[in-house]
């Protein structure tokens, strides 16, 4: 009589996946540079991040939907799969937090992601207990990586995150804006302040860093997480009837999505850019970019006139 | 997440969901309540022929099924549905439970509301706002692609009831207490406008169109 074949649900399916891969990545560091995506390391610290992330603004907000959050856990298996590191969030955006515990739970990954969260609230007193809220969501013994969000309260935040960073309760800390709001205060605060990382909103056509906060970052020594790469999609779908031009193949970039990103982290002062997505492929398709060859500088002053001119 | 500075997003920054998120909010919602929708619609209807047929008693109970809704909703769906993935409408759900004291207090305490008997323009939009919220509201989400297992009904759901609620308060006299009862309702529905606008979903003039039937018959001269 035949044995019966065990089941194979699709949480074993997710963590096999994720096994999988890291037997790929582990025998050789040089087999693992080879296959994995390039990284860049975070400005004096040792740490080497994925030029690629994940951001979770509302990909990931899907409550406790159990379709939706397995959805949820298969992009993050494929980002892991693909050798991604970074995962950023916040308080703000709704269960996203959760979700990504969820899916850290079942894959097991708590070991492998570097955890980028944030906090957001005006009181500066509510600060540790909301950080310590956001943890337990996570699941993660510590964050890597504790953002102020929007520079909300930043000045009272700013002495908490170094507090905890002194006492070893974060590894890496920042501030954060979007959608070029506020670059003159943030340039203020990375003259001053001990920032190990700045996220902004940078892309092919949001471009406003690059005159100042940008070349601040390298000479300060300061990290930058690139958000809002496809401009929550509005950029992609923009140019999705649009041709690639025929030179996007000597940058290697097959698609939109990849032309975009490689614009974005062969900046040299990019750590990391953090598309955020529902989809299993384009997770994919978002860290196939971080590999050579990435644009030198003339070719992305081509990619942006080409941009432009669409 | 009270002292989140909310003033420094712009709508966009507001909208916090997918367009999946949103169709699974109203699915799952359906699906936790199944059967309630008919005993809603059967209530709906009720109350259909009460505002037709007027009585001082059948328009306080009326007003008195609404302002249960308001309560039910604001619970349901608002604070445990939507709110997790939504922290905003934790500011939502005070003015929910505040629509339905209005109607409480407007509606039921020293004289109450008073329906015309008589048809008129005022009582032909205000019908006509009640009869769509019931009957025709929860199709739309045949067009939207959702199917009916994503429908919005009323006594359930938000829009439905805000809309329905401008109905009656559209025709309802004395002006002095109905047009406190539109205020809330009304913002109920610029904010999903706004909401499925942002979506891109179809539709979203409805409830738009929905505040502008309502203030059209409440400004509509009286006896016209």
């Amino acid at each position: 009589m035949a044995k019966p074949l065990p089941t194979l649900s699709r949480r074993r399916l997710l963590r096999g996946m994720l096994s999988a891969a890291a037997v790929m990545a582990l025998p050789a560091g040089a087999l693992a540079q080879a296959s994995g995506p390039l990284t860049r390391e975070l400005p004096g610290t040792g740490v080497a991040l994925p030029r690629v992330g994940l951001g979770s603004w509302i990909t990931f907000n899907v409550g406790d939907d159990p379709v939706l959050l397995e959805a949820c856990t298969a992009v993050m298996a494929a980002f892991f799969a693909a050798g991604g590191r970074l995962i950023d969030s916040s308080p703000m955006y709704g269960s996203s937090q959760a979700t990504i515990g969820h899916a850290l739970k079942h894959l097991e990954a708590v070991e492998r992601v570097y955890a980028a969260d944030k906090v957001w609230t005006s009181s500066p007193a509510e600060g540790p207990a909301q950080i310590e809220a956001s943890r337990r969501e996570w699941g993660v013994p510590r964050f890597d990586m504790l953002q102020i969000h929007n520079l909300l309260g930043w000045e009272g935040h700013l002495e908490t995150l170094q507090a905890m960073k002194a006492a070893g309760e974060v590894r890496h800390l920042g501030i954060t804006t979007s959608h070029g709001r506020r670059h003159d205060e943030v340039e203020r605060i990375m003259r001053r302040a001990p920032l190990d990382s700045v996220q902004l909103t940078y892309n092919i056509v949001d471009r406003e860093a690059e005159q100042r906060l940008l070349p601040l970052a390298r000479e300060r020594g300061i990290g930058v997480i690139a958000n809002r790469p496809f401009q929550q999609k509005r950029l992609i779908r923009r140019l999705a009837d649009k041709p690639l031009p025929p030179w996007a193949a000597e940058i290697e970039a097959t698609t939109w999505a990849q032309f975009i990103l490689k614009y974005i982290i062969s900046h040299p002062a990019i750590t990391c850019a953090i598309p955020a997505t529902t989809q299993v492929e384009h997770v994919r398709e978002n860290l196939a970019a971080a590999r050579e060859p990435l644009p030198d500088d003339a070719m992305r002053r081509r990619m942006a006139d080409y941009v432009r001119g669409l | 997440m009270g002292n989140s500075a909310w003033w420094t997003y712009r709508p966009e920054d507001l909208l916090m969901v997918s367009p999946r998120v949103y169709a699974r909010l109203f699915e799952l919602h359906n699906q936790a309540l199944w059967p309630a929708q008919l005993l809603a619609l059967v209530l709906g209807a009720a109350a259909l022929v009460l505002l037709l047929r007027p009585r001082p008693w059948g328009t306080r109970l009326v007003v008195a099924l609404l302002a249960v809704a308001w309560i039910f909703v604001a619970w349901a769906f608002l604070w445990q549905r939507y709110a997790p993935v939504h922290w905003g409408m934790n500011y939502v759900i005070p003015l929910f439970a505040l629509q339905a004291l209005l109607l409480v207090i407007l509606g039921n305490l020293r004289g109450g509301l008073r329906l015309p008997g008589r048809w008129s323009a005022r009582r032909g939009l205000g019908i006509g706002l009640f009869a769509y919220a019931l009957l025709l509201h929860p199709l739309t989400a045949l067009a939207t692609g959702r199917g009916l297992s994503g429908a919005e009904v009323i006594g359930l759901t938000p829009d439905p009831l805000a809309i329905a609620t401008l109905g009656l308060a559209a025709m309802a006299e004395p002006a002095r207490r109905a047009w406190p009862l539109l205020i809330i309702p009304g913002l109920w529905c610029l904010q999903s406008g706004l909401t499925l606008e942002l979506l891109g979903e179809q539709g979203a003039w409805l409830p738009l169109l929905a505040v502008a039937v309502a203030l059209a018959a409440r400004l509509w001269p009286r006896d016209a």
